[in-house]
């Protein structure tokens, strides 16, 4: 059984007059859909266990600006990245772990020519550092001896910022057998939800792209498709749904994944 | 003599249609918006080494690359075989070089093997388009143009070669016969005596047969004709290259150097509007203050962008570089789900627009002629922009580092921040963010339940 666990956010933090380590910047999707939530406690988990001193935001985190950005709306991105950053550098915040690669690659890109210089990594990159460091160990237990992982590229990740291997390293934690989709690392076909796709119908065409996607995920026969993204697991969980495979494949973060590895939840 | 003087002219003919389009272009290309793209130039030179010269995207699909390499290096290292030609044709010598001897025979022969290679990857490149009818090469945007640019080009280098290769296979029989007179102590005419042994025939002594039969004036007519075609079709290629998508040849370079360094995720911050919202957001900013001297007579600068002039130079480069071969295309995830957005037909579409605006420009005395058109709308539709997951999958497929993706963002940029026009789901989206601070309508103030579920686990 998971334990209580307490996540202080940083004007707790600083009203106690300490800093931490890291900030665990959460998202949007991570904040507020029910299902990215669960990655987010994974997080918050994995962190706990490691010893990692991190805070939110809480409601003091707003919408990086990505999905605004991408659909041509440079002004509402900027409001919302000079108001993030205002609060960011006003808790003089160094480091940033984030939960979504889209929230990776904008603050790592795009904030630091409005004033926001912070060194930020996605969650898998930092979660193998973890275990790098010998912080984080994963329990004997064989919760995935024997099972087949396939990881799905999140294109903000990968192709965005050339991240190709952290992920992979971690899944390799796991005594499970990694597979490959055809469509791997720099030839990854997207999950469909990028580019502010996530929040419209798609355009007419014969054929979702969540679905091509899950189609060849599900060529491999794997029980897991592990996502790096919040965006991807809907799109992929979706797919599997359609594919009626949900009983036998499951769609999972790399953080739940370790979470559960490591008997966290 | 006759012959030098019409060489001349012909040659001259050749490189100042060449220069007057090379030109043309690059005013078209000039058209575009300023961009600094002078920084680091190192990683600039490595990444034209890798990607133009060392073609290293190329090989990322290992049959099709490994054959446009041939042709590459045939194309290329045959030149040398070009500026012997042009000395000779300029002096009236015959094969002016042939001095080097066993080095000479060396080129020749290298440069038989290289045509020989050529022919064969052409042949191959010609049966996948029109034999085997690879996919990428019939989509919608290859109209009938498009689609004979790249069998013309494919037919005329296979003409080429096989110029080349026949007159070096007249050329070895004639230096037969040469010598065969020497030995009988035979009277040798001045044409003949041109033809002293020089060079290897590797490939070409199988072309000899063709022409055995022939007498020595036959020999050394067909030898003097496929000379000319030779030459004439080379500078006829250089003409034509420059209104081609074979002008990629020469463009590959520029543009791998001028390359976007940074990450692929990383869009540009618009300048222009960080300017407004830092006003907007600054309580000591005066609304109504003068504006800076310097910004008073430039008028104001479109938000993104509407039609091609509106574009960066380097988005133009691009759009002159693109070799129309589909990769970006066949990785792009809307495309392979039948959407209608082709990132190939992106770069056609800027490319064409920009060609008609430096046409109007041309045509009207230095100005351009509102005609009415933009590359948005009436060559891009917003279907296809909306289409996009801005995945960077033709970015990263493209092998001389062309990026659609920003073209297409430039484009969105406009349709939001000129025309406010989006679908609604995506307008619904900004209200969110403007309201609650996220893409849905939940209440900021829920943003850290998730903790509080945490505390009670
Ligand atoms: S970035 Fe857009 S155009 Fe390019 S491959 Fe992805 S979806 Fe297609
Ligand atoms: S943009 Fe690049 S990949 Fe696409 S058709 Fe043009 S050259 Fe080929």
């Amino acid at each position: 059984m998971s334990q209580a666990i307490h996540v202080p956010t940083m004007a707790e933090m600083v009203a106690k007059g300490e800093t931490p380590e890291v900030l665990f910047w959460v998202g949007c999707s991570g904040s507020f859909d029910d299902r990215a939530k669960k990655i987010t406690k994974a997080i918050a988990r994995i962190l706990t266990h490691a010893g990692v001193k991190f805070a939110v935001l809480g409601a003091e985190e707003s919408c990086t600006g990505d999905p605004a950005k991408r659909a041509g709306n440079e002004f509402l991105y900027q409001m919302q990245a000079m108001q993030n950053i205002m609060v960011l550098n006003g808790y003089d915040i160094k480091h940033i772990v984030t939960g979504c690669p889209h929230c990776f690659n904008i603050m790592k890109n795009e904030y630091p020519e409005l004033g926001g210089n912070y060194e930020v990594v996605h969650h898998t990159q930092f979660i193998n550092q973890l275990i790098k460091d010998g912080r984080l160990k994963l329990s004997d237990g064989d919760t995935f001896k024997g099972k087949r992982i396939t990881f799905h590229d999140p294109c903000y990740l990968g192709r965005g910022n050339d991240v190709y291997e952290a992920p992979r390293a971690v899944l390799q934690q796991l005594d499970a057998e990694l597979v490959e989709m055809r469509r791997c690392k720099k030839q990854g076909l997207c999950c469909g939800a990028g580019g502010a796709q996530m929040f419209k119908e798609a355009e007419p065409g014969n054929k979702e792209v969540n679905i091509e996607r899950t189609e060849e995920a599900l060529e491999l026969k794997p029980n897991v498709i592990a996502t790096g993204c919040p965006f991807c697991n809907t799109m992929m969980t979706d797919g599997v749904k359609n594919f009626e495979k949900e009983g036998s494949v499951d769609v999972k973060d790399i953080a739940e994944l370790i979470a559960e590895a490591a008997d966290l939840l | 003599m006759l012959e030098q003087i019409a060489f001349v002219l012909v040659f001259i003919a050749g490189v100042s249609l060449f220069a007057l389009r090379i030109k043309a272009i690059r005013r078209n290309i000039l058209l575009g918006r300023d961009l600094d793209r002078s920084d680091q130039p190192g990683a600039r030179w490595k990444t034209m080494a890798l990607v133009a010269l060392g073609q290293s995207k190329m090989v990322v699909r290992p049959v099709a690359g490994l054959m446009h390499i041939l042709i590459y290096l045939g194309f290329v290292i045959i030149n040398i075989e070009v500026l012997e030609i042009i000395i000779d044709g300029v002096t009236g010598h015959h094969r002016i070089f042939s001095g080097l001897g066993s080095i000479y025979d060396f080129l020749i022969g290298s440069f038989e093997i290289l045509a020989f290679g050529v022919v064969f990857s052409c042949v191959i490149f010609l049966l996948r388009r029109n034999v085997i009818r690879i996919k990428r090469f019939h989509a919608a945007e290859m109209t009938k143009w498009p689609t004979s640019d790249a069998n013309i080009i494919l037919v005329v280098e296979i003409l080429l070669m096989f110029a080349f290769l026949s007159m070096n296979a007249c050329d070895g029989l004639l230096q037969q016969a040469l010598s065969a007179s020497i030995a009988e102590g035979a009277e040798v005419s001045t044409q003949l005596s041109h033809y002293v042994s020089a060079g290897s025939f590797p490939v070409s002594q199988f072309l000899m047969p063709l022409y055995d039969g022939l007498s020595v004036e036959g020999l050394i007519f067909v030898e003097r004709f496929m000379w000319w075609f030779h030459i004439v079709g080379i500078l006829a290629f250089l003409v034509y290259v420059p209104y081609s998508k074979h002008f990629h040849i020469f463009l590959a370079f520029p543009n791998t150097y001028y390359s976007n360094l940074e990450a692929k995720g990383a869009f540009t911050n618009m300048e222009a509007v960080t300017k407004e919202v830092q006003l907007m957001m600054d309580p000591s900013a005066d609304p109504f203050a003068a504006p800076a001297p310097d910004a008073a007579d430039a008028p104001p600068a479109r938000f993104g962008a509407k039609d091609a002039n509106d574009l960066t130079w380097k988005q133009l480069m691009d759009s002159y570089s693109c070799t129309e071969c589909g990769r970006c295309t066949s990785q792009c995830p809307a495309n392979q789900t039948g959407k209608l957005l082709s990132p190939r037909k992106i770069m056609m579409d800027t490319r064409d627009r920009i060609e008609e605006i430096g046409k109007n420009i041309d045509q009207n005395k230095g100005e351009f002629k509102d005609d009415g058109k933009s590359l948005i709308r009436d060559f891009i539709s917003e279907e296809e922009l909306w289409a996009c997951t801005s995945c960077n999958a033709c970015v990263e497929a493209c092998p001389v580092n062309i990026d659609p993706l920003s073209i297409i963002v430039d484009l969105r940029r406009y349709l939001i921040m000129e025309e406010s026009k989006s679908p609604e789901s995506i307008t619904a989206m900004f209200n969110n963010i403007e309201n609650n601070g996220a893409p849905w309508a939940f209440p900021a103030s829920d943003r850290g339940n998730w903790t509080q579920e945490m505390n009670e686990a």
